[in-house]
């Protein structure tokens, strides 16, 4: 008993196998081992499914599919949330790349939707709808990177930590907001949020969504050119590479904390501002819904590179919505997608081990006996 | 009367691939005698006494304690045969006091007690004369207490052989003698000590033999009483071997670099710099020898804008304008803004010179990517920059766009060398630039730096080959416990005469301490 | 009336206490845990899934025994908290994975998890009653002692509570005592502050690192299970815990990773909560305003100890950071 003991130790240790790190994968083993888990994830899913409900598997990614885009309604949705996920996942990635925890994505993007809201209700019947936007967006890309500014700055000043900060950043917001929407609500008290009549985003060739779905996609290609092809963009890779080197060459790190997640909770700020003025039209405490933590699950799995976030954005909100139709379809709880989706997340961070790592069995034990 | 034999190394042997870390070391230590390990950086000393205390295990050859042939395949085991050693680094947790980390991952039968421990651990501290509160955190504490930590949390766990590794590099001269005498302590009550260093006096003082390793190879076994300082260099450096490097004869030549009287103290207090004052001038190599960790690094950041000082001046005279400007306590931007062209190739090569994740192409970009108004990158110089280095360097690498950590150590050099004397400099400091690098690569870094020099290039070389010093550089300059000791003119100096400079400065200090007892 | 505030503080304040002990002794072995949202809520779920098949099993209510009426839940709920736990170390621990990705995934798939079974239970086993309300089963998790009633304010600041409130204390103390006095607390702490000296020090790092995030997802889990089974008398209503797994990693920061100071702080961040009740006239929306003082209250103690620096009032060392023993 005790030699089966050590042996499930010394195997978790590491220590009967070896595991060394490896330098260099082909790319086509690496996005081998991730397809591979991606498979692994639905195959799980799918007994899981099946041991809830009686469909077969294949059925259920049928039903699965026909609820995230079986109808043109529900493609729009699927984008529409594709792109505000996707929005959410740009904005952390600037301060990952860097190193820099940004947890509070929930809350930069509920500031955001707050300063709109904000705009929407006290400037709404004084100006015209055509100079009001511009000021919803200025305003409420300034209250998201100020909200994100401010763990930056006890970061650069005190060495605070900034994920505990962060963390703590969102509930602080989620009850500012709750408190302004209860104010606001009509009737005053009732809890229901009051409908924005005023500074909505305009509705391009009859699809609403669509002009969130276009700010996206250029927000996406922004991103991109500013990670890869800017000044800025390379200081943020050294920073979050290699603060020492910054150093050696001179790069101000503290500026470049400050600046990035400046930047990143501007981004929040943005899809606050896309979520009130484009999607809801309304503000409420979970108006975020939760995206400023599937963001960054997003954006890890796309290892930072804005273009993958596209499709790690998709697959994700197709999942949700894919399930949300097979609970709809068996009247079971709405939160099921939210189990499917843990699988699949826990499988591809899983598989990331076997792209980094080798295991190599021991044999020094041989030699010392 | 004949003492016992507590360790015992017969034919020793370790390779690490195809270097040969120690060939065929014999040596013993007996019960109540200090053995010193004598040998320069890289001889293989700290390979060596790994075996013993079970982070490596030996190719072939065998260990004897007590007269027993023992197997030491872990930390572990070493313990058990009541062998223990101080790293050089410390591993104790800071937040913890020092009974804490004293106590710290023994398992003995009788439970948890703290204040018996205490007890203990005070019976130690008073045995053998250390200072030392318990209670004290470890982030409270002096390198020193740190490392009386570490003895005792050996000596704790019942060693009868200490093994140090390089115990004085991080002390002072008054504490280097404390530990002396509770060295002395230990071996009056039998216990067998054997201490890693390259300083020779502490080896007289200290010591009852003295065994030399040079370069993996055992040279000898030696009694202190019988030896003296130059048997043991020349034992230590070994006969000159030519390496057949160009030295190109100096011409024009001006000063570049007065660096006239810079201090640095570390947090601890301790005086990493101690009134370093010389001049590299255009067109020569100026060369740096000492052991490691003497202030070379801090003296090369400073310069570099890097390390904070606490005095004096660096003066660089600008070749263009003629002016002088003082670069201390600027930061690197400044310097480059001020037209300062200096070049460094650091000692930490993938955690500061490069990025290691980024590509060959993207590492050019390090010096240069803010040049032009623009917001964005300019890959296209970078590019051809990196395919001429490629190129002219003969860099071994599947493209420009290859992460950098994927090449060879040789590689990853060339490009960085190749990266900071792209820029033109005036200045070019260089540490370490060729360890670890095989000989062709070497002779291509040689080349460069002399080329540099024919530019007009005032070039820094700091260096632990006597053998490359002496015959590459045109000045060399000693220092030691950072203090300049000696500076020599390369075409006519020794190995032995830089070997003697190199621990010079802390032998002096033990003497003004009046510290000699034997 | 002061006595009752103290007494809803308290009760407020314990599932509190629960998951900031899980999370301590979690993040003492150097593991950020964001997954703990997610744990409380799988214990509660655990726990609610445990007694409702067990009183569906018995014909009346009044045949269940009340050991195993509260023994099921209780074991349903640490077994469902600490696979949850086993989960995060699998992927953080041995596949080195991010923590805070995973802890976030966890969360996801925790509340996801609580909120599917408390909404689905009744249609998964073909039940015809009308929603769960474990009534019965919570009585026997509130059952006070019984002479609490005749002590006045004592007995209602005391004595008037549940078992698990009283376990809550005894787990932080207990817990508290392991971290500072036993051989045991002081490895822990060395894997959480510098996994490379533990490891040196021949400490089974993995081995700390996996026993003290399944023991502390165990507790957290009773943290959810007291909440539905006592403070919400039995009725699983989704969302109804709330932000608490949240409020549980700040009051962690709260109390600078002392299990000690969390059983004050639970009991002050208890007050907080219920403390707009007691003012008279207060509108609801500022209610929102109150419950948003936990977190204030937290961010100016990260930013003291941050400015203090005092060490030891530091997060661990390596927290969050994944240990990987370079090979020789």
């Amino acid at each position: 008993m005790k030699k089966l003991k050590n042996l499930y130790w010394s195997v978790l240790s590491g220590s009967a196998a070896h595991i060394i790190k490896r330098d260099d994968i082909v790319w086509w083993k690496a996005w081998g081992i991730r397809i591979i888990s991606v498979l692994l994830a639905l195959i799980v899913c799918g007994f899981v499914t099946v041991s809830l409900t009686d469909l077969n598997p294949i059925e259920m990614y049928i039903t699965m599919a026909q609820g995230a885009m079986g109808t043109p309604r529900l493609v729009w949705n699927l984008f529409q949330n594709t792109a505000i996920l996707l929005g959410v996942a740009l904005a952390v990635t600037p301060a990952f790349k860097m190193k820099f925890w940004n947890i509070g994505a929930e809350g930069q993007i509920l500031i955001g939707g707050l300063a709109t809201a904000t705009c929407m209700i006290f400037l709404g019947e004084k100006i015209p709808a055509p100079l009001l936007i511009p000021v919803m967006l200025v305003v409420s890309i300034i209250s998201g990177a100020l909200w994100a500014f401010v763990p930056a700055y006890f970061k650069t000043r005190f060495n605070s930590n900034e994920t505990l900060f962060t963390l703590m950043m969102n509930y602080v917001a989620i009850q500012i907001v709750a408190y302004f929407t209860l104010e606001w609500s009509m009737p005053k008290g009732s809890g229901t949020p009051r409908t924005l009549e005023f500074g909505q985003l305009p509705v391009l060739f009859g699809q609403k969504y669509l002009i969130n779905i276009l700010i996206v996609v250029v927000l996406t290609v922004l991103v991109y050119i500013y990670l890869k092809y800017s000044k800025q963009g390379y200081e943020i890779s050294v920073v979050g590479e290699s603060e020492k080197t910054a150093r050696y060459i001179g790069i101000n790190v503290k500026k470049v904390v400050l600046r990035t997640m400046a930047i990143s909770g501007a981004l929040c700020g943005i899809v606050g501002f896309l979520l009130v003025a484009g999607t809801d039209h309304s503000l409420k405490s979970d108006t975020a819904g939760g995206r400023g933590f599937t963001a960054i699950m997003v954006s890890w799995l796309a290892k930072f590179n804005p273009i993958f976030m596209v499709l790690t954005s998709l697959l994700i909100v197709f999942l949700e919505s894919g399930a949300s139709k097979i609970s709809e379809v068996y009247r079971l709880n709405s939160s099921f997608s939210d189990i499917i989706t843990g699988i699949i997340i826990f499988f591809i961070i899983g598989c990331e081990f076997f792209i980094n790592y080798k295991i190599k069995f021991n044999k020094k034990e041989e030699i010392v006996c | 009367m004949e003492k016992n034999i507590a360790l015992e190394l017969k034919n020793i042997t370790k390779t690490f691939g195809s270097v040969v870390a120690n060939k065929n070391i014999s040596l013993q230590v007996k019960k109540g005698e200090i053995l010193s390990i004598l040998g320069e950086n890289g001889s293989g000393k700290t390979t060596l006494m790994n075996m013993v205390s079970g982070i490596y295990y030996p190719d072939s050859g065998q260990i004897f304690a007590d007269g027993k042939e023992i197997v030491i395949a872990s930390p572990k085991d070493a313990f058990d045969h009541k062998i223990g050693m101080i790293h050089q680094h410390f591993k104790l947790v800071d937040v913890f006091s020092a009974a804490e980390n004293i106590v710290l991952g023994l398992e003995d039968e009788k439970g948890f007690d703290m204040a018996a421990y205490i007890e203990r651990i005070k019976e130690i501290t008073e045995q053998y004369g250390f200072e030392l509160d318990p209670y004290k955190k470890i982030y409270e504490m002096s390198v020193s207490e740190k490392q009386t930590v570490e003895i005792i949390k050996v000596l704790f766990r019942g060693a009868d052989i200490l093994i140090l590794d390089e115990p004085t590099a991080v002390l002072t001269p008054q504490e280097t003698l404390k530990l002396f005498a509770v060295l002395r302590n230990m071996r009056e009550s039998g216990k067998a000590i054997i201490i890693i260093t390259h300083k020779l006096h502490e080896v007289l003082s200290l010591s009852d033999y003295v065994a030399v390793l040079r370069k993996g190879e055992y040279i000898g076994t030696v009694k202190t009483s019988e030896t003296n300082e130059s048997q043991l260099t020349e034992m230590m450096v070994g006969k000159k071997i030519s390496l057949n490097i160009e030295r190109s004869p100096v011409e024009t030549c001006t000063d570049r670099l007065v660096v006239n009287n810079i201090n640095c103290v570390n947090r601890e207090g301790i005086k990493l710099l101690d009134n370093v004052s010389f001049t590299a001038r255009s067109g020569e190599i100026l060369g740096i020898a000492g052991i490691a960790g003497s202030g070379q690094r801090e003296l090369l950041e400073a310069i570099a804008g890097l390390q904070h000082l606490d005095g004096g001046s660096i003066i660089y005279h600008n070749p263009k304008t003629g002016e002088e400007e003082n670069l201390r306590d600027k930061t690197p931007l400044e310097i480059r803004q001020m037209g300062v062209k200096l070049a460094f190739v650091p000692e930490d090569r993938l955690g500061m010179g490069l990025v290691g994740n980024m590509d060959i192409v993207d590492n050019m970009m390090l010096r240069s990517y803010k040049k032009g108004k623009s917001a964005f990158l300019q890959r296209k110089n970078p590019k051809s920059l990196a395919d001429e280095i490629i190129e002219r360097l003969e860099v071994v690498t599947p493209s420009a766009y290859t992460p950098v950590r994927r090449l060879s150590g040789g590689n990853v050099q060339k490009i960085l060398v190749g990266r900071e004397i792209a820029s033109s400099p005036t200045v070019l400091m260089a540490a370490y630039p060729v360890r670890g690098l095989d000989i062709n690569s070497s002779y291509t870094i040689y080349n460069l730096l002399n080329e540099q020099k024919q530019k007009g290039v005032a070039v820094i070389f700091v260096g632990e080959d006597l053998d490359v010093l002496v015959e590459l550089c045109d000045r060399i300059m000693v220092i030691g416990s950072g203090r300049v000791t000696g500076i020599v003119d390369g075409r006519n100096t020794t190995k032995e005469e830089i070997g003697i400079l190199m621990t010079k400065s802390a032998e002096d200090m033990m003497q003004d301490e009046g510290g000699h007892e034997e | 009336m002061l006595a009752t505030i103290i007494q809803r503080a308290v009760m407020q304040g314990t599932p509190l206490l629960f998951g900031s002990t899980g999370e301590i002794l979690t993040e003492k072995s150097g593991h950020l845990n964001l997954g703990i949202p997610g744990i409380m809520y799988v214990g509660a779920i655990s726990g609610v899934a445990g007694a409702f098949l067990y009183e569906q099993s018995v014909a009346s209510p009044d045949l269940l025994n009340p050991f195993l009426a509260v023994l099921i839940p209780l074991l349903c709920a640490l077994v469902g908290a600490t696979f949850m736990g086993l989960i995060y170390c699998f992927l953080t621990v041995s596949l080195r994975a991010n923590q805070n990705v995973t802890g976030l995934a966890l969360t996801t798939f925790g509340i996801g998890v609580g909120n599917f079974f408390g909404g689905s239970l009744i249609k998964l086993v073909d039940s015809d009653v009308p929603s769960i309300a474990l009534s019965k089963t919570s009585n026997f998790f509130k059952t006070q002692l019984p002479f609490a009633s005749n002590l006045g304010w004592f007995g209602e600041i005391f004595l008037s509570y549940g078992f698990l409130v009283y376990v809550a204390i005894i787990v932080a103390i207990i817990s508290s005592y392991i971290l500072n006095k036993t051989r045991m607390g002081l490895h822990l702490r060395a894997v959480g502050e510098s996994p490379e000296t533990a490891d040196a020090a021949g400490i089974n790092v993995t081995k700390y690192k996996y026993i003290s995030t399944c023991i502390g997802s165990a507790i957290a889990g009773l943290g959810g299970l007291y909440y539905v089974m006592d403070y919400a008398n039995g009725v699983w209503s989704n969302n109804g815990f709330g932000d608490r797994g949240w409020l549980s990693i700040a009051l962690v920061i709260f109390s600078v990773w002392r299990p000690s100071l969390s059983i004050l702080g639970s009991i002050l961040f208890g007050f907080l909560y219920v403390i707009p009740t007691y003012i008279p006239d207060i509108s609801v929306s500022a209610k929102k305003l109150f419950e948003m003082l936990p977190y204030v209250v937290t961010i100016i103690v990260l930013i003291i100890t941050s400015m203090r620096n005092k060490k030891e009032n530091q997060p661990p060392q390596a927290l969050g950071l994944p240990y990987f023993r370079e090979e020789r």
